[in-house]
């Protein structure tokens, strides 16, 4: 273990050089400009600001400090601070990105920082948006089922690969970007009709769960509009959690729903043995 | 005359985190009405962050573990000034907990033969924390919330209570507002939980999100409760410190039960030289050895780097302050090391800790598979809080109660990591059903017409002092100092004494704020109401630490650096006097079941 500790050593020096670097080239904190958008239910404008940074800081923090100097009032919705409750997702530049995960070293430096609220949903005040239509859409979709117990003492066995299966699925943090950058919702306002790339993705988690056994196949052509998606994966481009979207959620849940409605072999199964859910 | 709504339940609960969401799915089971009021949107309450998993004795990984040893594991941790009955609840209703959250659509990781898997973790005997990578607790609430969306709960979200209500000596309801719209709602309840977790926001350093600013335990406090054991804050030992904006982010204790070690600045695995003599008996006393425990050897003993909380981050202060720290001031977390160990390190690493790996590559630039991560302690966790019945979870008032982190006795001085998942189960179903017992048993109450035009009207006036007045933020800034710098990991009567003549000045501070703008979504007029909480708590805390004259647990006093038995017969009890001052008295502990002594006798040995 000597070798081991010598390593360390070298690695701490290492790292202090590197650091101590780091915080010469930050010397004098540099001030920066933003145009964040201030107004509500729908008015607004961008206002400019300019404060302080430092290294490693994130968007997320300049608003709070500009929040803490300059606008007590300036609306801004945040939790965890570290991309796992996705409660501050806004259009920063133009993309939408969690407030807390994109840092600011990551933007052109030679053009001010714009942050404007997420534009699929209505507006209430600065940077929050009223996002409760998300909520009322999730109870919509069957709940989960579990097959009955394998054990006599009422629990399950399940395989661990089967676990990883849907784990990426279930990483979804509800930031709700997806929804922000899908067309059908963004630009044609589907949300009566579909329920988004994150419902998809919620209901791909349960149709995939090894537990589960309720059916949501016909739903999801006849009230969840899954048709409506044409795979052009802006949702998966924005995804904080990296979640694959399109390919690992939507354009399987869209096999089963051909399979189902739209194969004649099937259809005959079904009118023979009565709606199934599929393997 | 202000105006509000008025909205009856039959419960009121107030925080949808897992205690909160737990209590409200089990209170609505017979068709009460039940209300649930989080300051946040659903789901993202701060038991998102939990990353390590939830301790019961389920024996999936090892078949010597029983509630016994967790019983017992619980109060060696919290140094016995745990509530015992609480501890053995716990420790006997968690594993049918963690399966009824699997029935609900959780979906742990598995063992060889496709049951729950566990892992180690600081203070526990055995593997025994059920958990989904490094993600728990996000697999936890979102369980709780797709559950709960189907079970007829009324969730008023993004509002905040301002005071409980009360009719004579029982619970009558609270007073909130709605942050979008800043409009007063009056909730009439027979009974409410306060599930409102902890206190983190009192200190400059936390790994807790805005949140948690002491308000249940503050409305408790201000409504007549006792509140117990407040000197007893957990601070993590690994916190994120760099760069600057990161400083406080949990660093989860999983990192150190895969495998993590602890160095000084100067490479030196610093935590074998000083093992506490409880725990000497289950320590690994060489490397090589703790790394085998933490690969599942049933015959190795931990390594140093998991003994509790408290100590590790006792350890790591020593370092800094004896000039052996890292450049920014903590210590290094290895993970990267086992390399030398395991073939597939890096992979074996991004899979076993996805969100720790993501965390430190997007905010820190570091990448943990090749390097050792900048560490040191963050305000964590609040062990005392809201005084409860063990079995009812009801406070001293009658009709209030509360659960999880807000609540107190479980703990004792310090928590064990993966035993406040568990508690937020265990508790929340028991603080539900009871409640729920509670309203059917008792006729609806009055609210008090007087009192809450009173409130409305004190909420309101920062307003009226305008952008003028100092403002909300650096009221808070300062108090957040204060109790880092004063009543921070390592105490002593001076400082703390300093403190209390600080708190007193910012609390004349506080009610001159100005706030400007309107009550649609204001953060600075939240912020402004949120410092009373954070007042109450951060007195009640330091009042408790300045007359424990010992250390003990997550309590640290330099100036009485030994534990004293003396102190351990008792609980401290913070109540509101006559005239408003904060009353601080002993309540003895009562003596345990013979049952009970004979397993800590047993497995102390």
């Amino acid at each position: 273990m000597t070798g081991h500790s010598k390593d360390a050593s070298t690695q701490a020096v290492d790292a202090y050089t590197a650091a101590q670097a780091a915080q010469d080239a930050a010397v004098g904190h540099r001030t920066r400009s933003f145009r964040l958008w201030r107004g509500a239910d729908g008015s607004g404008s961008l206002h400019d600001y300019v404060t302080e940074t430092n290294e490693g800081m994130v968007v997320l923090d300049a608003v709070h400090q500009i929040q803490a100097e300059q606008a007590n009032d300036l609306a801004v919705r945040w939790n965890c601070k570290a991309g796992k409750c996705g409660s501050c997702s806004a259009e920063i530049n133009g993309q939408p990105k969690l407030m807390c995960m994109t840092r600011l070293d990551e933007l052109p430096d030679d053009e001010p920082v714009t942050v404007e609220p997420m534009r699929a949903f209505p507006h209430v005040r600065d940077l929050v948006t009223d996002v409760s239509w998300n909520y009322r859409v999730k109870p919509k979709i069957q709940r989960f089922t579990p097959r009955p117990p394998d054990a006599p003492d009422g629990t399950w066995r399940i395989d661990q690969r089967d676990v990883d299966r849907v784990q990426e699925f279930r990483k979804c943090i509800e930031c709700f970007l997806c929804q922000d950058v899908c067309h059908v919702l963004r630009d044609h306002h589907k949300h009566d009709e579909f329920i988004g790339p994150r419902y998809l993705v919620y209901a791909a988690a349960l149709e995939m769960h090894p537990l589960d056994v309720a059916d949501r196949v016909t739903p999801l052509k006849e009230e969840f509009g899954i048709g409506y998606c044409n795979i052009t994966k802006c949702c998966t481009k924005v995804c904080p959690e990296h979640i694959t979207i399109t390919d690992n959620a939507i354009i399987p849940l869209k096999e089963r729903v051909v399979d189902r409605h739209f194969d004649p072999l099937q259809a005959l199964v079904r009118l023979v043995r009565g709606p199934q859910k599929s393997p | 005359m202000t105006e509000y709504q008025t909205i009856d339940h039959d419960v009121l609960v107030i925080g949808a985190g897992g205690a909160g969401l737990r209590a409200a799915i089990e209170a609505a089971k017979d068709g009460t009405r039940v209300g649930v009021v989080c300051k946040s949107l659903l789901g993202k309450a701060h038991t998102v962050m939990a990353e390590g998993g939830m301790a019961a004795a389920l024996a999936n990984v090892d078949d010597r573990d029983t509630w016994r040893v967790h019983f017992a594991d619980t109060m060696r941790g919290g140094q016995y000034l745990n509530n015992w009955r609480m501890a053995e609840l716990h420790a006997r209703e968690a594993p049918a907990r963690v399966r009824e959250l699997e029935a609900w659509g959780a979906l742990f990781d598995r063992t060889a033969d496709g049951r729950i898997l566990q892992r180690n973790f600081g203070g526990h005997r055995y593997p025994r924390l059920a958990h989904v990578g490094d993600r728990t607790g996000l697999e936890m609430i979102r369980t709780l919330q797709d559950h709960g969306i189907h079970q007829g709960l009324d969730v008023h979200m993004e509002c905040t209570v301002v005071s409980l209500l009360k009719d004579g000596d029982r619970i009558a309801g609270a007073l909130a507002y709605d942050r979008e719209r800043g409009r007063f709602r009056v909730f009439r309840a027979k009974a409410v939980i306060i599930a409102t977790g902890g206190v983190g926001r009192a200190y400059g350093i936390t790994s807790n999100s805005w949140e948690y600013t002491g308000d249940g335990q503050a409305l408790a406090y201000l409504a007549g409760a006792a509140l117990t054991d407040m000197e007893f804050v957990q601070f993590h030992p690994t916190g994120m410190i760099w760069p600057p904006s990161v400083r406080g982010i949990l660093v989860t204790e999983g990192v150190r039960g895969e495998g993590g070690v602890l160095r000084n600045g100067a490479g030196k695995r610093f935590m074998f030289e000083n093992i506490p003599e409880n725990y000497r008996s289950q320590t690994a006393d060489n490397e090589e050895e703790g790394w085998r425990y933490t690969q599942g050897d049933k015959d190795a003993r931990r390594p140093p780097e998991l003994l509790t909380r408290d100590h590790v981050a006792r350890m790591i202060v020593r370092e800094v302050k004896e000039g052996r720290g890292s450049p920014h001031g903590g210590v290094y977390l290895d993970i990267s090391w086992i390399k030398e160990k395991l073939p597939n390190a890096a992979e074996h690493i991004r899979k076993k800790l996805p969100s720790m790996y993501h965390q430190f590559m997007q905010l820190a630039g570091i990448d943990i598979t090749k390097e050792a991560m900048e560490i040191g302690p963050t305000t964590h966790y609040i062990m005392g809080g809201i005084r409860v019945d063990a079995d009812s979870q009801m406070s001293t008032v009658p009709g209030l109660f509360a659960c999880g982190e807000c609540a107190a006795g479980l703990h004792g001085a310090n928590r064990l990591g993966g035993n406040s998942l568990s508690d937020l189960l265990v508790f929340g179903q028991r603080a539900g059903q009871f409640a729920a017992e509670f309203a059917r048993a008792n006729t609806a109450p009055s609210v008090d017409q007087g009192v809450i035009e009173q409130e409305t009207r004190t909420a309101l006036e920062p307003f009226s002092r305008g952008s003028t007045a100092e403002g909300a933020y650096q009221v808070q800034e300062a108090l957040q100092s204060t109790m880092q710098n004063l009543v921070g990991i390592v105490r002593v009567e001076s400082e703390m004494e300093r403190a209390l003549m600080e708190l007193e000045s910012l609390r004349q501070r506080a009610q001159r704020v100005g706030v400007p703008g309107n009550r649609e979504y204001n953060p600075g007029w939240h912020t402004a109401l949120d410092l009373r909480h954070l007042l109450v708590v951060s007195e009640a805390i330091a009042r408790s630490a300045l007359a424990r004259k010992e250390s003990r647990g997550g309590h640290f006093r330099d100036d009485y650096p030994d534990k004293d038995p003396a102190f351990g017969t008792f609980n401290h009890i913070v109540t509101r006097g006559r005239g408003d001052d904060m009353q601080l008295t002993r309540q003895p502990i009562p003596p345990m079941p013979d049952e009970l002594a004979a397993i800590i006798t047993e497995m102390q040995s």
